[in-house]
């Protein structure tokens, strides 16, 4: 087109490209503004208190704040051997005043995380201290316990100085820095949380192959069953997942316990004998049963959403090209379903991986995961910056599994019920 | 589903066996239900079939843990079924209204960064409950609204926002915008327009929405165990602290109860689904 073509004008003399652009920029607002409220509401009590999670997680600024002049003296310390007598005084001064004001248990508690041993010590330094002399700090402090004239100590003090710090990170894989400032992991007996991680990944895993060899079937039976008994039997699906977690764990608790039902059952068929019932709660089995049952329906909805959509002529045209119904299914009906399969495994896998409740109620000691550790960590020690570490862990793996789950079905395509 | 007259044996013996796992399946799913029912109306103390129970004595069962349930000494239930009725309502409330306006700005064709604001928005129903948890807590009690009411209602909206989006989203993919137009372009102004057109349309999809709002609010208690007070007990949290301490048959009325309401539920959502395909013209 030349340029001398006259522009589409509307009536009121305004180039229609312009006045379009208007309108839709006019509309995008318009959208926008429909989603700000909630938009706004989510981010400020939701989004932006998991970056507080994020902030409390590498912040270690409690025991710079306590030890204010320890620290400034410590900067031309090398390290190497034992600080000069400044640090010492310091560290006196410093202690002193948190003892007035009562809260030098927190740091005791700091450091102890720091270096096991510290405990001791200061609380023994607490008593000695009221009787100390002015001047020559160093050999008084050293006088109260041998562990006072140990260098490692005072390193592990120095250590705790920069503001922000990865060790909360690193002790919720069973890591730490050691003296050197190499990473490496803590003696064999101590490894609590790589446990917890492994099993936790081991029981979302397994949670999701259970769930699937039991949801597929009845998926596939709930898809080609005529309306009237589908709509039936769907109940059972939808009425568990419709009922109170906290409902189905109880019945499951009844269910498995020693004089519980399942054991009975197991008695009168003669699989066990009355005096040596198992144990089937308060363990990784009883975890096992009652997250899959509860996990099951997330399982059956997704797959049967997309078998519906499967035309059933699809099997019979396999079935007349000559393949036994095995192949029909195996080489047709099966690859259809895949999408299905990857929403459901991934949302049951999601799920079952920050799983809290149920584990808590029936898995007793070696069927807790690692959200019973954050919990814990939460109401017991008080180490919320430890539990919000092991909680940002938990959420990039969960994060990364749901962006899978995006690239593969779509945020957009999950359907409810 | 009845096999032709050719089938094979072998296929045949298959074709049992299938049926016969489903029904194993579908007696898993729902079995451990139906086991509170005739425990809760257990005479003793108890969570076993006594004898009397077995042989169908009418004496070994009675109403007595659901009179406990109602009239029992200190009983926490009431405060808690209270409770847990309020906040879910106006969580419900707070979680339809924000969830619905901005499903409406989602749908819409002009909508930028939908992708991402979407995930943002549903973001709270993929992160782990516990992280919920920790994260509102922090900020409820920055905010000072631990131990409220107030704090848990905000928390539930939080938690029950997304299912409102996903299903009024879904309602909306299938709504003629045209009939807007059309309202508009006989002089109604957008807020007429919403409440005469497009809310009557939309209305099973909203609701539905709002009974997994409710659902949510009602059932959860990761997030409440952070936040409540003892003031703020919920029938989850009264649950859940039976259920650590001692496992008592008044926990089996409450349950009892419980399963009654979901079955409620799940007949208004199948109904409201239902209805709501109807309208769509999805009807096979």
């Amino acid at each position: 087109m030349s340029s001398e073509t006259q522009k589409i004008l509307t009536t009121d003399g305004i180039p229609l490209e312009v006045s379009l652009k208007k309108a839709e920029r006019k509309n995008k607002i318009k959208a926008f503004l429909l989603v700000t409220p909630l938009l706004l509401f989510l981010l400020i009590t939701y989004i932006f208190p998991i970056g507080d999670m994020l902030m409390r997680s590498i912040d270690d600024k409690m025991v710079t704040k306590m030890l204010p002049k320890t620290f400034k003296a410590m900067e031309t310390w090398d390290g190497k051997e034992l600080p000069p007598e400044e640090v010492f005084e310091a560290f006196y001064f410093d202690y002193k005043k948190l003892i007035e004001e009562k809260t030098f248990g927190k740091l005791s508690t700091q450091l102890n995380y720091t270096k096991n041993g510290f405990k001791s010590i200061l609380k023994k330094l607490q008593r000695k201290m009221k009787k100390f002399e002015d001047g020559n700090y160093k050999e008084q402090i050293m006088e109260v316990h041998s562990r006072w004239a140990n260098v490692e100590y005072w390193r592990a003090i120095k250590e705790r100085a920069p503001n922000y710090t990865s060790a909360k990170y690193l002790k919720g894989i069973d890591m730490y820095k050691n003296e050197d400032g190499k990473i490496v992991s803590v003696a064999e007996d101590r490894r609590v949380h790589r446990i917890l991680w492994v099993r936790t990944l081991e029981v979302a895993f397994f949670v999701t192959v259970l769930c699937f060899l039991m949801g597929y079937p009845i998926a596939h039976l709930l898809a080609t069953l005529p309306m009237k008994y589908s709509n039936l039997l769907m109940i059972c699906v939808l009425l568990p997942f419709w009922t109170s977690l906290l409902v189905r764990t109880a019945s499951w608790m009844i269910l498995l316990q020693q004089q519980g039902i399942v054991n009975d059952f197991f008695v009168m068929i003669g699989l066990v004998s009355d005096d040596a019932r198992p144990e089937m709660m308060y363990n990784k089995t009883g975890t096992y049963v009652a997250m899959t049952q509860i996990l099951l329906p997330f399982m059956v909805l997704p797959l049967y959403s997309v078998m519906k959509t499967i035309s059933p002529s699809l099997m019979r045209a396999g079935k007349s090209l000559g393949g036994t119904p095995f192949i029909a299914f195996w080489k047709v009906y099966f690859p259809l379903t895949i999408p299905g399969i990857g929403a459901g495994c991934l949302l049951v896998f999601i799920l079952a991986i920050g799983y809290y409740i149920t584990p808590a109620l029936v898995g007793g000691a070696s069927g807790t995961l690692i959200s019973n550790q954050i919990a814990f960590h939460m109401k017991s020690t008080l180490d919320w910056s430890f539990a919000s570490a092991m909680g940002l862990m938990l959420l990039s793996g969960v994060l990364a599994i749901y962006w899978v789950y995006n690239k593969l079905v779509g945020v957009d395509n999950i359907k409810l019920g | 589903m009845a096999l032709p007259k050719y089938t094979e044996p072998h296929y045949r013996i298959w074709h049992y066996t299938y049926l016969f796992i489903c029904a194993c399946v579908f007696f898993f799913l729902i079995a451990p239900l139906f086991v509170i029912f005739p425990l809760s109306f257990n005479a003793e103390e108890f969570l076993v079939f006594s004898e009397g129970m077995k042989n169908l004595d009418p004496d070994a069962f009675s109403l007595r843990w659901y009179k406990d349930m109602i009239y029992g000494t200190k009983n926490p239930w009431g405060l808690a079924a209270k409770n847990s009725f309020i906040i879910a309502i106006f969580a419900t409330l707070g979680s339809v209204i924000l969830g619905t306006v901005a499903a409406l700005g989602l749908s819409s064709r002009h909508m930028p960064f939908k992708g991402l604001i979407m995930a943002t928005l549903i973001s709270p129903m993929i992160v782990p409950l516990i992280i919920s948890g920790v994260a509102i807590f922090f900020f409820m009690a920055k905010a000072g609204l631990a131990a409220s009411h107030t704090g848990i209602v905000l928390a539930h909206i939080i938690l029950g926002t997304p299912f409102v989006v996903i299903t009024v989203t879904a309602t909306l993919s299938g709504f003629d915008h045209s009939v807007t137009r059309a309202a508009s372009s006989l002089g109604s102004d957008p807020v007429n327009t919403f409440m005469k057109i497009t809310l009557p349309l939309i209305l099973p999809g909203v609701i539905s929405g709002g009974l997994f709002a409710f659902v949510t609010s009602f059932d959860e208690v990761v997030v409440v165990l952070f936040l409540a007070g003892l003031e703020n007990t919920t029938i989850p949290i009264q649950m859940w602290t039976g259920l650590r301490e001692q496992l008592s048959p008044t926990i089996l009325a409450v349950a009892t109860c419980l399963i009654i309401l979901s079955t409620l539920i799940l007949v208004t959502a199948e109904l409201l689904r239902r209805r709501s395909e109807r309208l769509r013209g999805i009807n096979r």
